[in-house]
């Protein structure tokens, strides 16, 4: 294992670059839990100060240091990112899988759902939904709305590995040795999908984060929990970028975009690591 | 009788299959369509009626929450904005009435502009976003294939990899994000465009040379930060299609027997590639759909992003719904356009 991410930080750039991106961001999140203000209060350091020794990042119009506040904000982003993504992976793995070992009828049926939601424009409905909510909206909701519409681009993907499992000998032995449907799938070919699976993960934390940004900073989200979102709305309320307070709007843009590429990276990297001939071509052998 | 030549025979029955092949194609993507436009309604209606919310309780609380009003009148308000919203009577007749209003086009009059029905406000904005989403959508699909085409033929070229770098940079940036980083180069740091808005307020909308010019500075920004965000895939996806398609056999034995190297990578390979980005297109259209009206937001641009923010603002039900439904008809059809256009580039479709 550590051999593996020796060779890979070595002969992967895409790799290197991405994990120092990754542990930056991840610094950030460590510090959360040192910081000296509780991340909901306003008014505990003097507002608009500009970067220096004492706020290295500066302070806000809210009273607010930007750094501690950064860092609970992509702590949040991040946590909401990973549960959508976990919870998007449950019905992408189930539908991906049983649709590939399946096939027929069943198979056509759940691959014409997927190309649906494929299709279906998410930020509409997901507008509708907070439209609906409105005060009742929280983040365990908004995960599983979204949660329920990011997984299908994964399902299908999932469902082409599967396919070619069930071609394969050892699903023919399991059939006979009178494994269920149930045990075949999660005990022999959810093991082989299991590293497309990590590297699609990556990019659905993308694709969360994004949206999450993007619904709070128009407001359409619980605008008390502070994440890169949330962060970005206040500042924006504050006409901040007029203001001329740009450290507020520019540190959580930096470090979001920051997130984006590094995960990016990650999930690029690992791509070519599953695929053994764009590995063997990189290394130049 | 006369005796038909069996070579014209052969050929009329290939022609024959190969349009009851395209008529199978199209049906089947006609299925799919109608399928999507299905599926995403009910997710719509669901949505609406799932939710512990009414959206009746909501407006007239909203409207009575200053000061002290008649209860007969709240009364009577409660049983018109029923009636307004379509939300009177069973469920199964709410959504009888759901599909009959999606079918007429016809969500009632808004409420934050009241008395313009609805579908007025989406016809007035739906061009704006229709033609931002095609003039973005084109240049980048364009650029970023040929650019990509050229990357994977042409390995060792500095620029093209420079290019590449780039693209991967930016591939996994959310249109919020770039739209708000573009807004603040051209807004605030280097101020030369105009980042508010479709055109110039005081310019007469109508067909004027400096009407149209003021309609073309105002996108600039907004097809920039979309080209941006979506230009990485297409160039990285073509790049690896084509490094693949290049070590196939043919290709191969084309460079051998002396085809110039230009017409090697325009027919010989990058028409093989533009089929599965082709595809690409019709499946990712949901999202540059997203990012679209995203961006329209941030620039204040008069589509359909803007207008389904101020529905939510002013609380006004019926044109948040109606833009839910519009948009999906809208990519679905936008979808299926693409899918019929398949076949043109793809001749296998037609003969299978």
């Amino acid at each position: 294992m550590l051999r593996v991410f020796r060779d890979l930080f070595r002969y992967n750039r895409e790799f290197a670059a991405g994990t120092i991106l990754v542990l930056i961001v991840l610094s950030l999140v460590v510090a959360s839990f040192f910081s000296p203000y509780p991340p909901q209060d306003s008014y505990v350091v003097p507002p608009d100060v500009p970067p220096c020794w004492a706020y290295p990042l500066g302070t806000n119009s809210r009273g607010q240091d930007v750094f501690w506040q950064l860092t609970v904000a992509i702590r949040n982003s991040l946590l909401f990112g990973i549960a959508v993504a976990f919870l998007s992976r449950i019905i992408s793995l189930a539908i991906g899988l049983v649709s590939g070992y399946t096939g027929g009828l069943v198979d056509r049926v759940l691959m014409s759902i997927n190309d649906t939601f494929v299709v279906i424009p998410q930020f509409p409905i997901l507008t509708l939904f907070y439209f609906m909510m409105h005060d009742h909206m929280s983040w365990t909701l908004l995960a599983l709305a979204m949660a329920s519409l990011g997984w299908p681009y994964d399902a299908r993907l999932i469902r082409s590995v599967a396919l070619s499992l069930r071609n394969r000998e050892f699903t023919a032995q399991s059939v006979f040795s009178g494994m269920s449907t149930r045990q075949i799938l999660l005990e022999e070919h959810l093991p082989y999908v299991l590293p497309i699976v990590f590297s699609t993960t990556m990019n659905n934390i993308n694709w969360s984060i994004g949206l999450e940004v993007t619904l709070s900073v128009i407001g359409f989200t619980n605008i008390e929990t502070p994440t890169i979102g949330t962060m970005i709305y206040w500042a924006n309320q504050h006409t901040a970028m007029v203001a001329g307070i740009w450290w507020w709007v520019v540190a959580p843009v930096a470090t979001v975009i920051m997130t984006f590429i590094g995960l990016f990276l990650l999930s690029v990297s690992m791509n070519e690591f599953i695929d053994p001939r764009s590995r063997l071509a990189r290394m130049g052998v | 009788m006369k005796e038909w030549p069996r070579a014209s025979l052969l050929g009329a029955e290939i022609e024959f299959a190969s349009m009851r092949t395209y008529a199978r194609y199209f049906l089947r993507r006609l299925g799919q369509f109608v399928f999507v436009v299905f599926v995403g309604i009910n997710i719509v209606f669901f949505v609406t009626h799932a939710t512990p919310v009414d959206p009746v309780e909501q407006a007239i609380s909203s409207a009575t929450q200053f000061g002290h009003s008649d209860p007969r009148a709240v009364e009577i308000m409660r049983k018109a904005l029923r009636e307004l919203y379509g939300l009177d009577g069973t469920i199964l007749q709410q959504y009888v009435r759901f599909w009959t209003r999606l079918a007429t086009g016809d969500f009632g009059p808004s409420l934050s502009a009241f008395p313009t029905p609805v579908s007025v406000l989406i016809r007035q904005s739906l061009p704006w976003t229709v033609g931002l989403l095609f003039t973005s959508t084109l240049i980048a699909w364009g650029v970023g294939n040929s650019l990509g085409g050229l990357a994977g033929y042409y390995r060792k070229n500095r620029l093209l990899k420079a290019v590449g770098i780039a693209a991967t940079g930016l591939q996994p940036i959310p249109s919020y994000i770039m739209s708000l980083v573009v807004l603040i180069l051209f807004g605030y740091i280097w101020p030369i465009l105009p980042i508010s808005g479709g055109f110039q307020m005081n310019v007469s909308p109508d067909l004027s040379i400096p009407f149209v010019s003021s309609v073309i500075m105002h996108s600039i920004l907004p097809v920039l930060s979309l080209v941006l965000i979506t230009i990485g895939a297409w160039f990285v996806g073509m790049r690896s299609l084509v490094s693949n398609i290049v070590t196939e056999d043919y290709v191969v034995y084309a460079e051998l027997a002396g085809v110039n190297r230009r017409r090697i990578l325009t027919s010989y390979i990058m028409r093989n590639a533009l089929t599965p980005q082709l595809t690409g297109l019709a499946l990712s259209l949901g999202a540059i759909f997203n990012g679209a009206i995203i961006t329209e937001f941030v620039f204040g641009y008069p589509g359909l992003g803007t207008l389904l923010v101020r529905g939510v603002n002013s609380g006004d039900y019926s044109l948040v719904l109606g833009i839910a439904s519009i948009s999906i008809v809208a990519v679905a059809t936008a979808v299926f356009v693409i899918d019929l256009l398949y076949p043109l580039l793809d001749p296998r479709v037609k003969v299978e």
